[in-house]
């Protein structure tokens, strides 16, 4: 029940921070406060309580499963459940919650009680989106995301909020709808399929398509996703709602809710559609390569500092694109990180430029200019996010980057080269958000106070969490691992579906190399490089370990071809992907040739 | 207790002064704060020698020590640890970065006593020892680049220090920029080495890749070249060295530290570190003595004409780590590490009387507007002149001799060497002696031309001393063949790296080789001595003729390379950030809103409640109906 409980704690209070708001402003931010802060503990405290359990190697990722009738007769549930994966981002939500709640305390001061509801449901309906396993149900939760964002956007936003606000709500609700037909859809081609009518997400995984359904099934979750990542070209309502938000809008829009579409894609996109995924892959990866870049291109050219932020955004998102999409261990890790490091780093950001904001009345980078001298503490702490968002090792968002880089560099070496050029161009921008700013000639006269004790309270909590994820991320890639074992296993099967199709040759066996003995993860069997071939250990019947009689493993070598077996047979080694190979094991007798 | 179990201190404690004085330094007093960050690489470097000695007197089995502190991150068994390795070349290196830098820490003392921003600058320093130190003591190539990219940023918040000017923040971001397209290269190459080892463990992969990849393999290729690309990043060789000149920026303690002594040779350890890889890919190597080869030529020429005197000392810089290059391009990895030890000492200590006797005219940098301060500064002039003995190779009496004789000696005599190598060597010896001298006569000798406002004190003379001594006598830890063979140096780094192979014939041929060197130097000195002292008149007159003034301009410009650069790459990406701020994709999207704003609104016009033009609708609905179901 704890799922349930975190919703609706986040719900009440938000309804009485309404009530409460008209008359008392300072205690509706303190009840807001404490229900998101009430929350944190108890998934915090329950993160510790699993983390011991949670094994690395297995490909149980589910962690806690409830489920109750709502409309039966539409095979509607209200199903949560939650894996690694939604622990983390249940985590994330609260965190950078909490800090929403914190950074607005003096920053709003019109209608209290009404913005806080808002943002109170907003959260809710963000861990609705990353708890629920229901297509219904997650649909719903998709659009109560909306409507409170909508809100805080247009009523306490900046100059130019209502154009902003509209904006964002076409963008979003329009892709929505698209979403909606294609969870229909599927809702209709399985019921046909199977003749069980139902909206559960683990029954939905599985259900196979007749020709290129399934790809344009898939493109309207994607679309949706793309759009509230953003991705090019889907982004333009990005940086008009991230300048005009208010922080804490900013905070929730840039930390969490674009986090909301990389979890969608992870979490029903790949499972849902595994085989149009592989074949709009290379789309996509080009997608957010051009988003990297791009994006960087644009905040380069900005003047506006939330306009800049909100396009860094642009480019950080197209590494967690190209993570997904590369298929690999490695990728998906980083991709992990990536959602949570640049929640981090991306918050920070712009509670620094609201904080500039509130003390200078612009986000103009033109008139701004040695403010150190001024406020040394902001500078200096501005000075770590921007060195987080340039990639700079010993910060969280290095260990993703790279390792979604590392990963893609397995699959496609050129689009990973040129992904890679975003390193230096994120460089580039980010430096002038310091130098602008903080160091050169003083432009205008500002009279500054630097940072008080509450924020430097929010700025030290996201230092740690970024400096913890930089130099010690182990606990986020083991609470994730299991989910990640299980993609990767549909991955490989993938693989060894298109690659390997038994019934063209004679007599064929997956067979597998003597001396592994190692099962790592994702599926995949290490290579032992000193024993040498022939083979010892054949698999002639499926196994479940090995699901459909493959085996792969990583090998550093690159035999290739051919050797010869005991009986006169060819062993094989196919690539499956850069890392991977499967050994084939045909008997003396002819091959026909199946590998494609 | 083992003194190798220390080790993890001899980094941490700058890191734990830089957290202290970032947290608490403005809480203290400026002498503490100074106090405090030396100490802690005193420390630091205390314990370097405990190891040190350790570590010659009762060597660890298999010559290295493994320190692991914890499993970085692991992901599917891609596990980099947390951990230091420490051998004898990482032992020269954390030796020479933590005795130097305590020196020039304790310089910096005296040097920032009136500067704003103490605090920083200590943390800063602090910060970057540990980065360096991180750098140089990494068991993997993962932490190595943590180290690699730390030590980048605080060359860029050093440069940046005096930040109120903008033309200092522009020289730290060229140098954060530049590098870091040298540190993407090397990125891209840790990816490769991942794909084919599945780790990025240094000693795993130096025993694997032998076996793994075939001699001359492409993957060798690549990835050597890749590093190498990290490499002239870091170090400021072609065709990524036009960040140094500009670094000079910073504070001279940091330029002396930093962008001289230390972090600039980086790519020297990076390439001696995976010599392994350098091997199997003979191709690369032989690039690498050509990047040296041709750096230190193109370097040299610069510094004869530069008129700030930290500019002489930069692209100096450039051109002795350009011999570093060159002598491993040869595989002469021990004279590489050799030439950066003794470089580190008289190259800092250049800087660092430079940097007094810039305190001493009111921060005036021009040589030319200084002039005589022999007389009235005599420990900075003896210890500029022995630092500059060294740089200028005189033969005998000073280190430098030593180190590049053995250079020049191997670019000409292994078996990777050539007659041009060791040529470029040889012309490069006589314009550093050249330019060296330039330098000290023109500081040091003729007129005085400004009043000194500052003496420097004890803190700033100590540590000038101390290098000074160096800077003449750590030579004779490594003697040529022909002078007795006695090269203890080379027998402790020499545990790691394989032997320089000869070339048959010629170990005879090294007694011509030194003294040709040796005259060249000399004849140098004599040279720099006949223009600037004798007769200035001569060069003059070859300035102000138009070839003499192009010439003299180019050169002055680092071979316009910054002109080049600019063209070929800053204008077209300020150009293209341009032209596109407002984002062409939006405008897609104004004009689909638009477009239906423009319907609504002629749409809107027709329910005017006209009931002529309502009619006149009908009308004209009804006729065109009728005319297409006639017609059709």
């Amino acid at each position: 029940m704890i799922l349930v409980y975190l919703i609706i704690i986040l719900m009440f209070g938000g309804l009485l921070t309404w009530i409460v708001g008209k008359r008392n402003p300072l205690a509706c931010r303190w009840i807001s406060l404490l229900a998101v802060l009430t929350d944190l503990v108890i998934i915090v405290a329950y993160w510790i309580s699993i983390y011991d359990k949670v094994e690395i190697t297995s490909k149980q990722s589910w962690l806690v499963d409830i489920q109750t009738q709502w409309i039966p007769q539409f095979g509607v549930t209200f199903h949560f459940a939650m894996d690694g994966l939604s622990l983390l981002m249940t985590v994330l939500t609260l965190f950078l919650g909490a800090l929403a709640v914190i950074v607005s305390w003096k920053e709003i001061n019109e209608r209290v009680g009404f913005f806080h509801f808002n943002m109170l449901w907003l959260l809710a309906g963000i861990l609705g989106v990353f708890l629920s396993v229901d297509m219904l149900l997650f649909y719903f939760f998709w659009e109560v995301m909306l409507v409170p964002m909508y809100f805080i956007l247009a009523i306490w936003g900046h100059e130019n909020r209502k154009y902003a606000g509209m904006k964002f709500f076409l963008f979003t609700q329009l892709s929505g709808l698209l979403m909606l037909i294609a969870i229909i859809g599927l809702y209709f081609i399985h019921g046909n399929n199977t003749g069980q009518y139902t909206f559960d997400y683990f029954a939905l995984i599985g259900t196979s398509f007749s020709g290129t359904t399934g790809f344009w099934l898939m493109c309207g979750f994607l679309i949706a996703f793309l759009v509230k990542l953003p991705a090019l070209p889907f982004h333009s309502w990005l940086p008009d709602a991230y300048t005009q938000s208010p922080t804490g809008g900013s905070v929730i829009l840039a930390g969490l809710m674009s986090k909301t579409a990389a979890y969608g894609i992870l979490r029903f996109v790949l499972p849902f559609f595994p085989d149009a995924s592989q074949v709009i892959a290379p789309v996509i990866i080009i997608i957010g390569i051009a988003g990297i870049l791009y994006g960087a291109k644009l905040a380069y050219a900005q003047t506006d500092l939330k306009r800049m932020i909100a396009f860094s955004s642009l480019s950080h998102m197209g590494f967690i694109l190209v993570g997904i999409f590369s298929f690999q261990a490695l990728a998906y890790q980083g991709t992990v990180i990536e959602m949570i490091a640049h929640g981090i780093s991306i918050s920070a950001l712009f509670i620094v430029a609201g904080a500039i904001n509130a003390r200078t009345g612009s986000r103009d980078m033109n008139q701004m200019g040695r403010f150190w001298e001024q406020i040394p503490k902001m500078g200096g702490i501005t000075l770590i996010f921007v060195l987080a968002t340039l990639g700079l090792p010993g910060l969280g968002n290095f260990i993703a980057e790279f390792l979604i880089l590392a990963g893609a560099f397995q699959t496609n070496m050129v689009l990973a080269i040129i992904a890679t050029l975003g390193l230096v161009a994120s460089m580039i921008y980010a430096l002038v958000i310091l130098q602008k700013i903080f160091q050169g000639e003083r432009k205008k006269e500002w009279t500054l106070s630097d940072f008080s004790a509450r924020e430097l309270t929010v700025m030290g909590s996201l230092i740690i969490a970024i400096v913890w994820l930089g130099i010690y991320p182990q606990p986020v890639i083991k609470t994730v691992q299991p989910v990640i074992n299980n993609m990767k296993m549909q991955d490989d099967a993938f693989y060894y579906e298109n690659r390997y199709q038994p019934e063209n040759y004679n007599s064929s066996e997956v067979i597998s190399q003597s001396g592994i003995d190692e099962y790592a993860s994702g599926g995949n069997i290490i290579f032992n490089q000193s024993s040498a071939l022939p083979v010892k250990e054949i698999y002639t019947e499926p196994s479940a370990a090995t699901k459909r009689g493959a085996i792969l493993f990583h090998s550093t070598e690159t035999p290739y071809p051919v050797t010869v077996g005991s009986d006169g047979g060819l062993i094989e080694m196919h690539p499956t992907n850069m890392f991977n190979y499967q050994l084939v094991y045909h008997s003396s007798s002819s091959k026909k040739g199946g590998v494609k | 207790m083992d003194s190798f179990h220390f080790l993890w201190l001899v980094p941490s404690l700058p890191l734990f002064s830089f957290l202290f004085l970032a947290l608490f330094g403005s809480k203290i007093s400026k002498r503490a704060v100074g106090m405090v960050a030396t100490a802690s690489v005193g420390i630091s470097c205390l314990l370097t020698l405990w190891i040190g000695i350790t570590f010659l007197t009762s060597p660890p089995t298999g010559h290295f020590f493994q320190q692991s502190l914890w499993t970085w991150f692991d992901v599917g068994g891609f596990n980099p640890s947390i951990a230091f390795y420490l051998d004898p070349l990482s032992l020269v290196f954390i030796f020479v970065v933590t005795f130097v830098g305590f020196l020039i820490h304790w310089y910096s003392m005296e040097f920032m006593e009136t500067e704003e921003g103490h605090v920083r600058f200590f943390a800063y320093m602090n910060l970057f020892i540990f980065s360096i130190l991180v750098l140089v003591l990494a068991d993997n190539l993962l932490l190595l680049y943590l180290g690699w990219e730390g030590v980048g940023l605080c060359s860029f918040l050093l440069i940046g220090f005096w930040y109120k000017d903008n033309v200092n923040c522009y020289a730290a971001r060229k140098a954060f920029i530049v590098t870091r397209i040298g540190d993407t290269a090397m990125l891209l190459g840790l990816f490769l080495l991942v794909k084919d080892f599945h780790t990025l463990d240094i000693a795993a992969i130096m025993t694997t890749a032998p076996g793994t990849w075939t001699p001359r393999a492409n993957q060798a290729f690549w990835v050597t070249i890749l590093l190498l690309g990290g490499a002239v990043g870091k170090s400021a060789q072609l065709p990524l060295q036009t960040w140094l000149p500009d670094a000079m920026a910073g504070p001279t303690p940091v330029s002396a530290l930093i962008h001289a002594a230390t972090m600039v040779t980086a790519g020297v350890y990076l390439i001696a570190r995976t010599h392994v890889l350098y091997d199997l890919a003979p191709v690369v190597q032989t690039i690498v003595a050509i990047v040296g080869a041709a750096t230190l030529l193109i370097a040299g020429f610069s510094a004869l004409v530069q008129n700030d005197i930290k500019r002489v000392l930069a692209y100096s810089t450039i051109s002795q780590i350009g011999y570093m290059f060159l002598a491993l391009g040869v595989g002469a990895w021990s004279a590489a590490v050799f030439h950066f030890m003794i470089h580190a000492f008289f190259k800092s200590l250049l800087f660092l009387s430079a940097g007094a006797v810039i305190l001493a005219m009111d921060h005036e940098h021009d040589m030319f507007k200084m002039g005589g301060l022999r007389k009235k500064m005599p420990v900075v002039f003896w210890t500029f002149l022995f630092g500059a003995g060294a740089l200028a190779a005189i033969p005998l009496i000073t280190a430098g001799f030593y180190s590049k004789d053995e250079i020049l000696f191997y670019a000409m005599a292994s078996t990777k060497g050539s007659v041009w190598l060791w040529l470029a060597g040889f012309v490069g010896a006589f314009l550093t002696a050249l330019y060296t001298f330039r330098m000290v006569f023109i500081t040091f000798f003729g007129v005085q031309k400004k009043e000194i406002t500052y003496m420097p004190g004890n803190r700033i003379k100590i540590p000038l001393i101390v290098l000074g001594i160096l800077s003449l006598i750590a030579g004779f830890i490594e003697l040529p063949h022909s002078f007795g063979h006695f090269v203890p140096f080379s027998d402790f780094v020499n545990t790691i790296f394989p032997k320089v192979q000869l070339a048959g014939g010629m170990e005879n041929m090294e007694w011509t080789l030194q003294i040709i060197t040796a005259i060249i130097a000399l004849l140098g000195v004599y040279v720099a001595w006949q223009f600037y002292i004798k007769k200035p008149q001569l060069l003059y007159h070859f300035k102000s003729t138009g070839a003499g003034k192009s010439l003299y301009n180019f050169l002055f410009k680092g071979w316009q390379f910054d002109l080049l650069y600019d063209t070929l790459f800053v204008k077209p990406v300020v150009w293209l950030s341009k032209i596109d701020k407002r984002d062409f994709v939006d405008r897609i999207y104004e004009g689909i809103a638009g477009f239906n704003l423009f319907l609504n609104k002629s749409l809107s016009k027709t329910q005017n409640g006209n009931i002529r033009t309502y009619v006149f609708g009908v009308v004209l609905g009804a006729v065109v109906v009728l005319t297409i179901i006639l017609f059709l």
